[in-house]
């Protein structure tokens, strides 16, 4: 199915949830807002007609120095294809800073538990729900998360 | 007390938690894993990845697009081809680059070259961490032959760099495509006689029929992928749904396994082989003359003989070395079959020469999530054949 239609799919099912569409060399991010974020990818898991059933990818950025952007601080990023009909969309959302939270969505892909306790331990994004929030790449101690942009290149 | 009271007693049933690694030979590196075993049954998994954790993706936000490019050699170090072209793979799709045919036939080749050697280091590795020791030392010697190929066309034997964005960095000499096709034309014999040592060997059979079974829907809900993935049934191959480089000129068949077991890994991997070498004389008949690197003037590499003799050529290498041209604002995700499995790449471009952001989708990472699901209830010993059927590198996976 053709990336535009599966955004509008989503902005049916989910009247107002849906901030906007942006397309880049042929790939299409929606912009979501966050609460509902796992009923939407539980839905795309699910519809028979689109089954998304594997989480390429899940991770965040921080928009904090991007040039022109004023907007909350995180976006959570999810790349999603299905295996059945071969097409991709992805998912943004944003968090801000003052609390980075979003639901976890790791009971609707298995694969985005290490995904999320990666996020959480690179960029200090929360996700509610999550069944092992433990740190994964750094020790347990580590003070700071790596990827925020304020987080010195050298000097550690 | 009687002496069956007093024997009873000494007998206590207690769980034990185990450390294993980070320098644990099979583990393929720095992997370490906490076990908790009843006896030898394994009943709990927990991996702790990061030993190898370089800090990778932060170091490539402050590099330009042209300098992240060695930088990918050392993710997956065992297949650096693979790394290279899924790197400029995504760098071309955010950037609109156009890239001439010669130059995808050879990124196709040398990549193929590339995912036989991590295929053959997996065959030897994996069978000596089961006990059959002979097989790495006959794969070592193809590994061999196919490291020289590299050296031959790219400089390096390891770490080649060998993709640029828009093309490739130098043309093969011609003995290359000499040597090439013996190869391919030796190859197919060679990984009989490996087949022949392992594939119903009773010993093999016994430790790998059966162990680690991952089903279809759970091992993709778990995000595998690669012959992992395959090995399990599930017609999924980057090559096939989304044909970069010269994958769509190129017929192969993509092999699939039914059970979801070690064994079944095993003999998609094998067959892979197989494929690429198939790939591989494609692509040596496909080879026409013509350019190696785009003919966008923005993004070539203007010609060392020009640099020497020409102002402009020198400044624009300049520029491209130093500080790279402005890219297109925007984000791309685009992923790459490599020889682990999906590898992603998420670009997030302000415009500037430097990405505001790269995500390493690595394989070995998410593949290795799963190894809890694959290992809990067998035995410790079959622990090391799991690990040893999701192939797993960990510069990859650490990043």
């Amino acid at each position: 199915m053709d990336p535009a239609q599966i955004a509008k799919m989503i902005e049916e099912n989910f009247a107002g949830h849906v901030l906007g569409t942006a397309t880049h060399a042929g790939q299409v991010g929606v912009m979501l807002k966050k609460d509902l974020i796992k009923d939407i990818c539980r839905y795309l898991r699910d519809e028979p007609s689109l089954r998304m059933d594997h989480l390429a990818d899940l991770t965040a950025v921080d928009f904090s120095r991007y040039p022109g952007d004023t907007g909350p601080r995180f976006e959570v990023v999810y790349n999603l294809i299905s295996t059945v009909y071969r097409h991709r969309i992805r998912l943004k959302a944003r968090v801000p800073e003052e609390d980075p939270r979003i639901d976890s969505v790791s009971s609707v892909w298995q694969t985005a538990n290490w995904h999320e306790r990666e996020t959480y331990d690179l960029m200090g994004v929360k996700f509610d729900g999550h069944p092992d929030p433990r740190r994964i790449l750094l020790p347990e101690d580590w003070e700071g998360h790596p990827l925020r942009k304020e987080y010195p290149l050298k000097g550690y | 007390m009687s002496v069956t009271e007093a024997t009873e007693k000494k007998i206590v049933q207690k769980e034990l938690t185990l450390n294993m690694g980070p320098q644990h030979p099979s583990t393929h590196g720095v992997l370490r894993l906490v076990l908790d075993l009843q006896g030898e049954t394994v009943v709990g998994v927990d991996p702790r990845p990061g030993y190898l954790h370089r800090g990778i993706e932060k170091w490539m936000e402050s590099r330009t697009y042209h300098q992240i490019i060695p930088m990918t050699d050392r993710l997956d170090y065992i297949s650096c081809m693979c790394n290279n072209l899924g790197y400029v793979v995504a760098v071309e799709r955010l950037a609109g680059i156009n890239v001439p045919e010669r130059a995808q036939v050879l990124r196709t080749l040398t990549a193929e070259l590339t995912r036989i050697s991590s295929h053959l280091i997996w065959l030897g590795t994996s069978a000596v961490d089961i006990g059959a020791m002979t097989v790495l030392l006959y794969a070592a010697r193809e590994r061999e032959f196919i490291l020289d190929l590299l050296e031959m066309a790219t400089g390096a034997r390891l770490t080649v760099s060998y993709a640029r964005i828009g093309g490739v960095r130098n043309d093969v000499p011609r003995d290359f495509l000499d040597k090439c096709r013996e190869f391919t034309e030796l190859f197919p014999k060679r990984l009989e006689e490996y087949d022949t040592l392992i594939r119903e060997n009773r010993i093999w059979l016994k430790r790998t029929v059966g162990i680690g079974v991952m089903a279809a829907g759970e091992a993709i809900n778990y995000g595998l992928t690669g012959a992992s993935l395959r090995g399990s049934g599930v017609n999924y191959d980057l090559r096939k749904v989304e044909p970069y480089a010269a994958y769509d000129k190129v017929e192969f068949d993509v092999p699939l396994g039914k059970n979801g077991d070690v064994y079944d890994r095993y003999l998609v991997r094998i067959n892979e082989m197989r494929q690429s070498n198939r790939i591989i004389k494609q692509c040596l008949d496909l080879l026409k003359p013509g350019p190696i690197t785009t003919n966008d003037p923005r993004y070539a590499v203007p010609d060392k003989i020009n640099v020497m003799k020409n102002m402009e050529s020198l400044a624009h290498q300049f520029v491209l070395m130093s500080k790279w041209v402005p890219m297109p604002a925007g984000e791309v995700y685009v992923a790459t079959e490599g020889s682990k499995g999906e590898l992603g790449f998420y670009i997030v471009s302000d415009g500037s020469g430097r990405p505001y952001r790269i995500k390493i989708r690595a394989p070995s990472y998410v593949n290795l999530s799963a190894l809890p699901a694959m290992a809990t209830g067998h035995m410790m010993s079959d622990m090391v054949a799991c690990i040893g059927a999701i192939d797993i590198v960990l510069g990859e996976c650490d990043r």
